[in-house]
């Protein structure tokens, strides 16, 4: 053996201080060694020397609840999942042709895709520093493509700005720019800096105003071939005869700023939004499947929990068959309940009046999510949009175009609406029939071929999905410092897991994350029993 | 007696205007810059817009692996100061409504509640109560 055998690698090195340290020394350990804090997933749970015959029922087959499953299961625990609906992956989810989508309520809406085209009415997008998620994916081979998140060529749209025209978002931000950096210049010119800036950072600013804002040689915004080579052309340039460009006319100060294009602007920095995202080939619910293919004899589908019930040996849950109603209790000596806190505060459960106050401390979005289908790709072949989002300040507020598929012949599947807030309540609030029709109708102003090409669509309305009773969970300030320390802590025999027991809610990542935490902490507290 | 209330409503309200999600997101919400939505006057319109995504059209609730109590024919609503906090404050999976709606809107659709599907309570709901009983919105986290 070299001695070369005896140096660990970095990965090796980390997962050693994760293991014995835990995962906060192992993020310190990463900083030391130069890696940025991306992501606190520094590898799958070190489950090991299991006691024989330990057993965890696992409540809920959403990703919490298979994460558990899968890694409790491997960790050599006899696991059972139990879960509400007749699928695994929970929020993890997509519809396609053929599938039927029942609402409370009682609405009934059947989905008429093409085949291959689908919606992801939860979960839609997986930022690249998801580190938790990739992994898994990566582990049980499902396929993932770019999700196309920024899209220079889509619309910018604001009902009183522009005379309600949507307007290119390379057109407004590059005016943004512009415009900023014409008026920072003056100010720096007039001295109106002075007594903030040195000499030679007012000279280095100046530049940078000249050179990022596109200012001409009196510093100001104007229209050139030079603006135009950043917000497009009146004529692109061609080959040949008449290959000339002819530039374009800049907007007003005035008129770009009703545009409001810095909320889009903004919203491409945020950390969760940044480039690049993924999203699995095929639809998001390839995720959950996966899971499903390492645990599914270990899932009891379609069995609704009515009681959860632990003593100083074990935990009994009580669940009622949602074919038969036939009743029956499962038995073990540990439970992760990996239920949403919208369906699980209703749930009678023998814990500690702290963790029930915590599951009632949180609320639920009410969003809503709706495919459409359209005869042919009219935002690809008449705009040239392949991919990402066109904003609106209506309620549907935004549009976002498939990212699979580009160029193809046939009907495609675009997001008609992500609406959130009173948005999300007023269309969610409508019979389905009336909420496509007001979809279309707020479409229609951005895209005018929707009524000659739409096919047919379906909506989700987060606050009318009866195995969630809600979107995803939403903390207060306030909430989060009275109650997140109590719904984490285990109680008895009882661990809580999912995006709502996060700091990522709403984030496929925070129920993995939470639910890896949460199985930690209980295989420990086992090796303590 | 709520309708001749209402004439007055117009005036008291305050805009409900842009709901702005700009600014740093956390939760994966839907977009930059937030939306529009016409300003639901009456109680009914209040109702239409926000109570029946979940309370359905008629107030009769529903039921999926959990519930959403019916506010139709309920006792609770006899009392305005529940509704009031319950709107104000949210409760459990339900959200506050105190950033969407001002006191006079909440007063307007708790009054609308309170005589419709099925309940009798024409007392009616003031500004002043929901100022009393209500509470105002907690800060989201950011």
């Amino acid at each position: 053996m070299s001695i070369k055998d005896f140096t660990p690698s970095r990965r090796q090195l980390l997962s050693a201080i994760g293991t014995t340290a835990g995962s906060a020394a192992a993020m310190q350990a990463m900083a030391v060694l130069g890696h940025a804090a991306e992501s606190r997933f520094t590898g799958p749970p070190q489950l090991t020397g299991t006691r024989k015959g330990a057993s965890v029922l696992v409540l809920g087959a959403g990703l919490a609840g298979l994460v558990a499953a899968y890694e409790l299961n491997k960790a050599g625990y006899k696991v059972r999942l139990i879960e509400y609906q007749g699928r695994p992956g929970g929020r993890n989810w997509s519809l396609r042709g053929g599938d039927t989508h029942v609402e409370v309520g009682g609405a009934v809406q059947k989905v008429e895709f093409a085949p291959g085209n689908y919606l992801n009415p939860g979960p839609w997008r997986i930022p690249h520093h998801h580190k938790t998620l990739l992994h898994y994916c990566r582990l049980f081979n499902v396929a993932l493509q770019p999700f196309i998140q920024m899209n220079h060529n889509a619309y910018v749209h604001q009902t009183d700005a522009f005379g309600g025209k949507p307007m290119r978002y390379k057109e407004v931000a590059t005016d943004f720019k512009g415009h900023v950096s014409e008026l920072m210049a003056k100010a720096i010119n007039q001295g109106s800096l002075d007594d903030k800036v040195s000499k030679e950072d007012k000279e280095r600013l100046l530049e940078a105003m000249r050179s990022w804002g596109v200012l001409d040689k009196d510093m100001a915004y104007t229209s050139s071939l030079k603006v135009s080579a950043q917000r497009g052309y009146d004529l692109p340039p061609g080959g040949g005869v008449g290959g000339a460009p002819t530039p374009s006319a800049v907007a007003s100060l005035s008129d770009m700023l009703d545009s409001k294009v810095w909320n889009q602007m903004g919203f491409y920095f945020n950390y969760v939004m940044q480039t690049t995202m993924f999203q699995p080939v095929g639809g998001m619910d390839m995720v959950g499947k996966a899971f499903a293919r390492e645990v599914d004899h270990l899932i009891t589908y379609n069995a609704k929990v009515t009681k959860i019930a632990q003593n100083a040996k074990g935990v009994t849950v009580t669940c009622e068959d949602m074919a038969t109603g036939a009743v029956s209790e499962a038995k073990a000596d540990y439970c992760v309940c990996a239920i949403p806190a919208s369906v699980l505060s209703q749930i009678e459960m023998q814990a500690g009046d702290k963790m029930l106050a915590s599951l009632k401390a949180v609320n639920y979005s009410a969003s809503v999510k709706t495919g459409l289908e359209f005869k042919r790709r009219f935002w690809e072949e008449d705009e040239a949009i392949y991919g990402g989002h066109s904003f609106t300040n209506q309620p549907i507020s935004l549009i976002s175009y498939p990212n699979y598929n580009f160029f193809k012949d046939g009907p495609a599947v675009l997001l008609g609406s992500n609406a959130g807030g009173l948005g999300g309540s007023l269309l969610g609030g409508m019979e389905p029939a009336a909420r496509i029709e007001a979809i279309l109708a707020q479409g229609e102003i951005i895209h005018p071929q929707y009524r000659q090409e739409f096919m047919s669509g379906v909506s989700v309305a987060w606050g009318r999905v009866p195995w969630n009773m809600g979107g995803f969970s939403r903390w207060s300030d306030e909430a989060r410092k009275d109650h997140y320390a109590n719904m984490i802590a285990m109680d008895g025999r009882i661990v809580l897991a999912g995006e709502h027991a996060s700091y990522i809610g709403g984030w496929m990542e925070g129920a993995l994350t939470s639910a890896i935490d949460a199985i930690t902490r209980l295989h420990k507290r086992t090796q303590e029993a | 007696m709520i309708a001749g209330r209402q004439t007055g409503f117009g005036l008291a309200l305050v805009a409900l205007g842009v709901l702005g999600i700009s600014g740093p997101s956390i939760a994966d919400a839907p977009g930059a810059g937030g939306t529009m939505v016409e300003k639901p006057v009456t109680g009914e319109q209040i109702y239409r817009q926000i109570c029946q995504a979940c309370h359905l059209a008629d107030g009769k609730g529903g039921a999926g692996a959990g519930k959403f109590p019916a506010l139709a024919n309920n006792p609770r609503m006899a009392v305005a100061a529940y509704p009031i906090s319950v709107v104000t404050r949210g409760k459990g999976a339900m959200p506050w409504f105190s950033n969407m709606l001002n006191p006079v809107q909440v007063a307007a659709v708790v009054g609308y509640v309170r005589i419709n599907f099925g309940n009798n309570y024409p007392a009616p709901v003031t500004e002043a109560d929901v100022k009393q009983f209500g509470a105002p919105p907690p800060k989201p986290e950011e």
